[in-house]
């Protein structure tokens, strides 16, 4: 052992830790993932970007962690979906979640199917303070700059939390969200990024499909290029607040280009989540 | 233990076949790494056997192939809890490697490419049961399962086969390696369920 | 943030934050920390980590030179820090 390890399992538990919450709600998101809604008793609020971590624990003592990034809006008390899916009472302590349905895994896929309305699990959140962006000046400080997000597949989540965020405020910050995805069926929040969106002025989003596309789409099938963030993104003379966030190849690829186009790299914040789910 | 979650009951773990405490079976050869994956060149590749009183046996890729060369086929199983059955492999046993080292020394500490170590008996590393393997299922290892060669120990927890292995220390005391250091147990035997120091 | 178990490459360091909740009051992803090897500073969201082993281990995105090692275990949290030199907890 090293002289400057510690051992802290003294103080692992007086912190702020896991909690109980209950699933009151969940929809299909995209024919692979599952929105839930989790009722969190004593949820604290949270900024858009920030994320929590399920605990799941089986019978046999058998435990699984794993971190999902929060979609709902940050304000407490006010309902973040939109659309048909809206739901009417979401309140300060509801918590939603996208989950991304991945062949054989182990989480997901019970995430995705098993859990049920009423069923709990164990949460430890919101946590992150680095990927958020802050709609007012309550949780952090206010950036005035336009924001450029960059979402590769499920990487749209805590990016849509922004946008949600934004509404809420009833902020008039500009939005470009650039939203690369294999095929339109994977699209997650199709209806609410797709059309122009009461209190969603200011906001433009492109879909870049990178496997096959709509006749509609703004582009050939191809991965994102240095030129569709020059046409569809912000110009680094703004100086954006960027949020990237998607798998580690996406990731790294969008933020060298962004360099690449003369971001600073102070202005650009990133969140990887490898190249698979489970 | 956390509260239930109802209907979750992870991977099967199967009861009944020859599977150590806590463990799942899988299929597939899941890469765990505590790092970026080296990338070392057998024209380059070298394997220090360095003992107690600092002597240093050097083996370099074409030394290795020269050797007697076996072909255990073993199961394996991960502190992660996954086991794998059944697993082929070819390399250089350590009695071979190790025949002709003078040594009084009870414990060794293997490096790897990249900077891990673990640490284990020496007596763990003979008699038939560890090898330095270069071919897995009758193909060049590849580099995520510790290509070009790795340490092979599939009596003890998957961590103490050290891929992309460099070095052996000979030592009189034993030296905790990179996980051992952070809680992991000094032996890690499967069928104990020695995950943790104290288990 | 989607989960990632099996996955061969890294995350980054916004990955620690729950884990490391468990052990400081203060959000670590946003604290600023010092690599020991290459003095390199940068938040420690932006780290390397690779999470698909036996424990957490962070490292420097420039010379690959281990941070920061997390170990769960049933007896306790067992924290590493010695790749860093420094950290600064911003206000």
């Amino acid at each position: 052992m090293t002289s400057t390890s510690a051992r802290l399992g003294g103080r692992v538990g007086v912190r702020p830790g896991w909690q109980v919450a209950t699933l009151v709600d969940a929809w299909a998101e995209s024919p692979s993932a599952r929105t839930l809604v989790l009722d969190v008793p004593g949820w604290p609020g949270h900024a858009p970007g920030q994320h929590v971590d399920l605990r799941l624990t089986a019978p046999d003592g058998y435990t699984a962690e794993r971190s999902y990034s929060i979609a709902s809006a940050a304000s407490p008390g006010t309902a973040s979906s939109v659309g048909p899916e809206t739901v009417p009472d979401a309140g300060p302590t509801r918590v939603e979640l996208t989950v991304q349905r991945v062949p054989g895994g182990e989480v997901s896929t019970y995430l995705a199917d098993a859990f049920a309305v009423g069923d709990t699990i164990e949460v430890r959140g919101p946590v992150g303070g680095w990927f958020v962006w802050h709609p007012t000046g309550t949780t952090g400080p206010l950036d005035p700059a336009p924001v450029l997000l960059l979402a590769g597949g499920s990487g749209v989540v805590p990016l849509t939390a922004m946008i949600r965020a934004r509404r809420a405020a009833g902020s008039r910050v500009p939005f470009r969200l650039l939203y690369s995805v294999r095929r339109p069926e994977d699209r997650l929040y199709t209806r609410e990024l797709g059309v122009p969106h009461p209190g969603d002025d200011g906001v433009d989003v492109t879909v870049l499909y990178t496997r096959s596309a709509p006749l509609d789409a703004r582009r050939e099938p191809g991965r994102m290029t240095p030129a569709d963030l020059a046409a569809w993104g912000w110009p680094a003379e703004l100086g954006p607040a960027c949020f990237v966030c998607g798998p580690t190849g996406f990731v790294e690829a969008a933020a060298t280009m962004l360099l690449a186009l003369g971001h600073e790299p102070a202005r650009i914040k990133t969140e990887r989540f490898g190249p698979a789910g489970d | 233990m956390g509260s239930l979650t109802p209907g979750f009951h992870g991977r099967p773990r199967p009861q009944g076949v020859a599977l150590p405490p806590g463990q799942y079976v899988t299929e597939d050869f899941p890469v765990l790494s505590a790092g970026p994956t080296p990338r070392v060149d057998t024209a380059t590749w070298q394997l220090d056997v360095v003992t107690e009183t600092g002597a240093t046996h050097s083996w370099s890729w074409a030394d290795l192939m020269r050797l007697d060369q076996e072909e255990p086929t073993v199961d394996l199983h991960c502190v992660t809890r996954w086991s794998k059955f059944g697993t082929s492999w070819r390399g250089v046993s350590l009695d071979t490697l190790l025949a002709d080292v003078a040594s009084a020394a009870d414990f060794a500490l293997v490096g790897a490419y990249g900077g891990y170590t673990t640490n284990l008996p020496l007596a763990d590393l003979l008699g038939g049961k560890a090898w330095i393997v270069h071919t897995y299922d009758g193909a060049p290892l590849h580099p995520v399962h510790g290509g070009p060669a790795r340490l092979l120990v599939p009596h003890l927890y998957l961590w103490k086969s050290a891929k992309w292995v460099r070095s052996i220390r000979l030592m009189v005391q034993d030296s905790p390696g990179f996980w051992e250091q952070l809680g992991y147990h000094d032996y890690g035997d499967p069928w104990r369920e020695q995950r943790y120091q104290g288990d | 943030m989607q989960d990632t178990t099996g996955a061969q490459t890294h995350e980054d360091g916004n990955a620690l934050a729950g884990p490391l909740s468990a052990v400081f009051a203060h959000d670590m992803t946003t604290a600023v920390g010092r690599c020991l090897s290459c003095a390199a500073e940068r938040p420690l969201a932006e780290v390397s980590v690779w999470s698909h082993g036996p424990g957490l281990v962070a490292r420097c995105p420039g010379c690959d030179a281990v941070l920061l090692r997390l170990v769960r275990t049933p007896r306790g949290s067992w924290l590493d820090m010695t790749g860093l030199s420094r950290v600064l907890l911003p206000v």
